[in-house]
């Protein structure tokens, strides 16, 4: 396994200490807001590893978020179980839905795919609220707000945030040991070429259900970090914006980067803010016309755009440069080709 | 340590002691209260403006607009109301993380008319956790008159859904004891809650209800639903549903040759969604049709042509709201519950605390809103903290609501009395 | 019995609202291989368009040819505009670029006429008809006849005329077509003109159903997405037909199966896609192409 950069090593540190440090010089209520930054981080990640490395478009992933974030609240209204136990049996149960939804999802491509993935996003609230003796039906659940352990002088919310993102570390860890050497070759191959994937033997089944099953642990982990915050939840939770703003954080972020799913989050949880400062009486134009602009002249993401400024004025770093993300892909005949 | 790892370090300290010195946070202006000062008094709200409950967004502006005509003539006891209000999109998450940022940042007196019972249930720990005033919420649950001792600091406004289905109870089994009644409701909490208040006004009576069957928000048309309650032989229609789906209930039932007694939530009343029906569905689909008001509604021009409070209202739009429909029945609401914020910020006169605040809203007699219906008052007290009770029995006939009968006081069929 | 002819009616008159949207759904992705999120906001938007020229006085079938001219005009516009630029991207950026242009329409429609539920006219008399003992309206009958009208229409266009042979190749082969010297980017411009032309139509048909507000095709596009891709998402008839039957099997699964109720109603229609597109991706009428992997 090829040992990490210099670079990235120094550029990860950066990174620690800045989260380390931010809630010593931040107000509270932006440290309570950087909980869900890393909840969506989370679940961004998820996103990036399946639609950027693996090309599955998934308009779905909010699903996932309130499979995680329901066994948090459902687990530990009805049961008592707390939270350092719930959050990781949502990520197996989110898990075991992705790896379901995953081989469904073989036979299902492109636009398809989100197709697919997007009705199962608006389905959810549906689900949530005909479910009502387990999740509490439209009136929804409330959690106990977070403490933290006697042992420990932080208040709540900023133990939460502490732990949030040092969850956020270990799973961001944990993706990159997954995705390096083999398995991420295997995603990426599976992308670009299938077919010659195929025949080198790269078995897609194992490797597309796999990145859903991955991707559906992470945004399972991240609906448990959007409950408990919030110490509540509903349908209206986890409505089908939750899935679209997902993935538009992941693609404005910069969908072919661990990077981007930071960026992502930040965006996501704040950029619905600015647009209000820009124009209060129709926030959603300033949001829709923002993510067009970005798209046409950022394809990239935030992070890409980045990268391509400074990579004028550094050395080609030693791995393979930037793949520009899905591929064109369609079941049937008609396929979208270049233009003139 | 390598060298570009010490410059990281460096630069990250550098960073992290600039942002201290420089970033602030608004200290507290007076010892006492946050959020008042000799000049100020700051309120926080949030409002949805973008999603599907976008239409209620209207209300903020309604708040925003009379607070403004407020602090242009002096403001309440000389201190200015600063109003923010942001968007929450409808999600609890967004609410929450909203109040939070004004609590804490923008130190806000008091949060006010946040909307939403999902919205409002997030919010309800948090704020009485932190005291808080949570005042006058924008929705008509009943859990926030029934659960005002575990929860001291938040009170609602608006009658409850409940209180309202009791009235039309007790309407159906004075003046129509033998009739089939059919259900439409919106299968979420406030459908929930007209249903419990439509069985508690029926009592031992509830076997009238032949049919009861709901729809989601999803749908795109109730023509079903409607198609099944005429199948059940009903000759009495209560719709619990939002506008869009009443005005479509009102039409398809005439479309589908079903004249019942309709009995309309006030949700959906406003004049404008009437004549949408009318339009749709011919004269029959509404005519008949019973509500009950405890507003003004701004849309009747002919009803309140020489009233002093719909000139007022008329102005403040005109001059705060230039481009907005004056007939959008969120504004007028806006306003009257804005009319009574100020109301108990007057109340509580130079020396303004929140607990003082939260003692004259549980003791509230207001007999001069501008804007309720002539002869409603709100009125709390420690007790009882169901602000608006009263309504009045309305039928439309033809071009506008005729009231029937006299106002009633629900306060007998409320939550706190069991 | 008299209660079930009224159901599969009652479902008949949604399938047809599903039907005329499902029609612009599918010409969109015949021109361009892409699945336009933004189809169902496109048109309310124009439909606001042409209660607008009401309110200002306009008889309503001026009205109507003026929005949809509007409306072709608009959509060529957009084409060029906005999708040109990202056309040589992938498809998760057109995806996002249609996200994009959905929630600008919305908050664009709100901005503009706010959202009080309005009425929108209707051509047709509103006296409910009757035949044996099923009511239903002109209303409902009218918008499954102007969406077969529409149907004819467009197939003609494509079957029988240059522009549109020019059109269909654009679409399928366009290095080649570029060859024969077909202008494939405005082929595609004329694809978007058509698909909102049509979504207009749409609209104008809807409205006065379900009445006007911004938000008011956002209940139909995921029900006219589960009937695109049953009738298949290439096929304009399967449109016409896949929304009327995904109407029927709806109201009937809702009012009868009760463990699907009505809550559930939502979920069905999209499990439908999903199985469809799972089972047999060319749905009830598409071509069936297969690509393993």
């Amino acid at each position: 396994m090829p040992r990490p950069s210099a670079g990235m090593v120094t550029r990860v540190a950066i990174a620690v200490a800045i989260v380390a440090l931010l809630p010593l010089v931040v107000p509270s209520f932006l440290v309570f807001d950087l909980i869900y930054v890393a909840a969506y981080a989370i679940a961004i990640l998820g996103l990036i590893i399946l639609t950027g490395m693996n090309g599955q478009i998934s308009l779905g992933h909010g699903a996932f978020m309130a499979l995680g974030g329901y066994v948090v609240a459902v687990l530990a209204h009805r049961a008592g179980v707390p939270f350092w136990i719930g959050v990781p049996l949502a990520a197996i149960g989110s898990g075991i839905a992705g790896l379901l939804i995953g081989l469904v999802a073989l036979r299902l491509a492109g636009v398809y795919l989100a197709l697919a993935t997007f009705s199962l996003a608006v389905a959810t609230p549906s689900f949530l609220k005909h479910y009502k003796s387990i999740t509490g039906g439209f009136d929804g659940l409330p959690l106990d707000p977070v403490q933290a352990p006697s042992w420990i002088p932080l208040d709540g919310q900023h133990w939460l945030y502490y732990v949030a993102w040092t969850v956020a570390g270990v799973l961001f860890l944990a993706s990159a040991l997954l995705v390096r050497g083999q398995f991420g070759r295997a995603l990426r191959a599976l992308r670009d070429n299938p077919i010659a994937a195929v025949s080198f033997g790269v078995n897609p089944y194992f490797y597309k259900t796999l990145a859903f099953g991955w991707s559906a642990v992470l945004a399972g982990v991240a609906g448990g970090f959007l409950a408990i915050p919030t110490a509540y939840v509903s349908p209206d939770t986890f409505t089908s914006a939750l899935s679209i703003t997902l993935l538009i954080g992941a693609v404005l972020g910069g969908i072919s980067t661990f990077w981007g799913a930071l960026v992502g989050g930040i965006v996501v949880e704040f950029l619905p803010l600015v647009a209000q400062q820009i124009n209060a009486a129709a926030p959603s134009v300033v949001y829709g016309v923002a993510l067009i602009l970005v798209m046409m002249f950022l394809p990239d993401g935030i992070v890409g755009g980045v990268l391509r400024v400074t990579l004028r004025f550094r050395r080609p770093p030693p791995q393979p440069a930037l793949e520009s993300s899905t591929q064109p892909a369609a079941p049937i005949a008609v396929s979208p080709q270049p233009r003139e | 340590m390598t060298s570009p790892v010490r410059k990281a370090a460096i630069g990250i300290f550098a960073a992290a002691f600039a942002l201290a010195v420089t970033g602030s946070t608004i200290a507290p202006v007076s010892a006492a209260d946050p959020g008042v000062s000799d000049t100020e008094i700051v309120l926080g709200g949030t409002h949805p403006y973008s999603g599907p409950a976008s239409a209620y967004g209207n209300i903020g502006k309604g708040i925003a607009a009379y607070f403004s005509y407020v602090n242009d003539k002096g403001g309440v006891n000389g201190r200015k109301i600063k109003y923010i209000d942001k968007d929450d999109g409808y999600s609890p998450p967004q609410a929450v993380q909203l109040v939070h940022q004004m609590v804490e940042q923008d130190h806000v007196f008091a949060i006010f008319d946040t909307l939403g019972t999902a919205v409002n249930t997030a919010l309800r720990p948090y704020l009485n956790q932190q005291g808080v005033p949570h005042m006058f919420v924008a929705t008509g649950a009943s859990t926030w008159g029934k659960d005002a001792n575990k929860f001291p600091w938040t009170i609602g406004w608006q009658p409850d859904y409940q209180a309202e289905a009791i009235l039309y109870s007790q309407d159906i089994l004075q003046n129509h004891p033998k009739a089939k009644i059919a259900v439409l409701y919106q299968n979420d909490d406030y459908g929930e809650d007209y249903n419990a208040g439509l069985k508690r006004g029926l009592g031992k009576h509830y076997d009238m209800v032949v049919k009861s069957v709901s729809y989601e928000t999803s749908d795109p048309s109730v023509g079903s639903q409607i198609a099944t309650l005429k199948a059940s032989g009903a000759d009495t229609f209560m719709i619990f549903a939002t506008p869009k789906f009443a005005i479509q209930a009102m039409v398809l039932a005439a479309q589908q040759s079903w004249h019942p007694t309709i009995y309309l939530n006030n949700v959906s009343n406003a004049i404008p969604y009437m004549q949408a029906a009318a339009k749709a569905g011919g004269p029959s689909a509404v005519n008949g049709v019973i509500t009950t008001i405890y507003l003004k509604d701004p849309a009747n021009h002919a009803r309140y042509a020489g009233d002093a409070g719909m000139k007022l209202y008329n102005e403040i739009m005109t001059k705060y709201l230039p481009n907005a429909d004056k007939d959008d029945g969120n504004y007028i609401y806006g306003v009257s519950i804005a009319y009574t914020m100020c109301d108990v910020l007057r109340q509580a006169g130079k020396d303004l605390t929140r607990k003082k605040v939260m003692d004259i809203a549980s003791h509230l007699n207001e007999k001069d809103n501008p804007w309720a219906y002539p002869g409603v008052s709100i009125r709390t007290s420690p007790s009882f903290r169901y602000p608006i009770t009263q309504m009045i029995a309305a039928k439309w006939l033809g071009t506008d609501w005729s009231p029937t009968g006299i106002l009633v006081d629900t306060r007998s069929m409320s939550m706190a009395e069991k | 019995m008299h209660d079930l002819a009224q159901q599969i009616v009652s479902g008949l008159a949604q399938g047809s609202i599903f039907a005329s949207l499902a029609l612009a759904l599918v010409l969109i992705y015949r021109a361009m291989g892409i699945i336009n999120f933004a189809q169902g906001e496109l048109a309310m938007f124009t439909t606001y368009i042409a209660w607008q020229l009401v309110q200002m006085g306009l008889p309503l079938w001026l009205a109507f040819a003026l929005t949809v001219l509007i409306a072709f005009a608009g959509g060529v516009l957009l084409e060029r505009i906005v999708i040109r630029p990202v056309e040589r991207a992938n498809q998760l950026t057109v995806v996002i670029v249609s996200l994009g242009l959905f929630i600008a329409f919305n908050g664009l429609a709100g901005w503009f006429w706010g959202y009080i539920v309005k009425a929108f006219p209707t051509p047709f008399p509103t006296t409910p008809l009757q035949v044996g003992g099923v009511a239903f309206s002109a209303q409902d009958v009218g918008v499954i006849v102007v969406s077969v009208i529409t149907l004819g229409l467009i197939s003609l266009f494509f079957q029988k005329t240059k522009l549109g042979l020019a059109m269909r190749a654009a679409a399928l082969y366009p290095d080649q077509s570029r060859v024969l010297g077909i202008r494939v980017g405005w082929m595609l411009a004329l694809g978007w003109g058509l698909a909102s032309a049509v979504g207009a139509i749409s609209g104008i048909m809807i409205a006065p159903v379900v009445f006007l507000d911004p938000n008011m095709m956002q209940s139909v596009i995921v029900y006219a997405f589960a009937a695109a891709v049953l009738g298949g998402i290439e096929s304009p008839v399967g449109a016409v037909v896949g929304g009327l039957v995904l109407g029927v099997v709806i109201n009937l699964l809702g009012t009868y199966v009760d463990w699907i109720g009505n809550e559930l109603r939502l979920a069905a229609a999209l499990a439908i896609i999903v199985v469809v597109l799972v089972v047999r991706p060319a749905g009830l009428f598409g071509r069936v192409t297969v690509q393993r992997v």
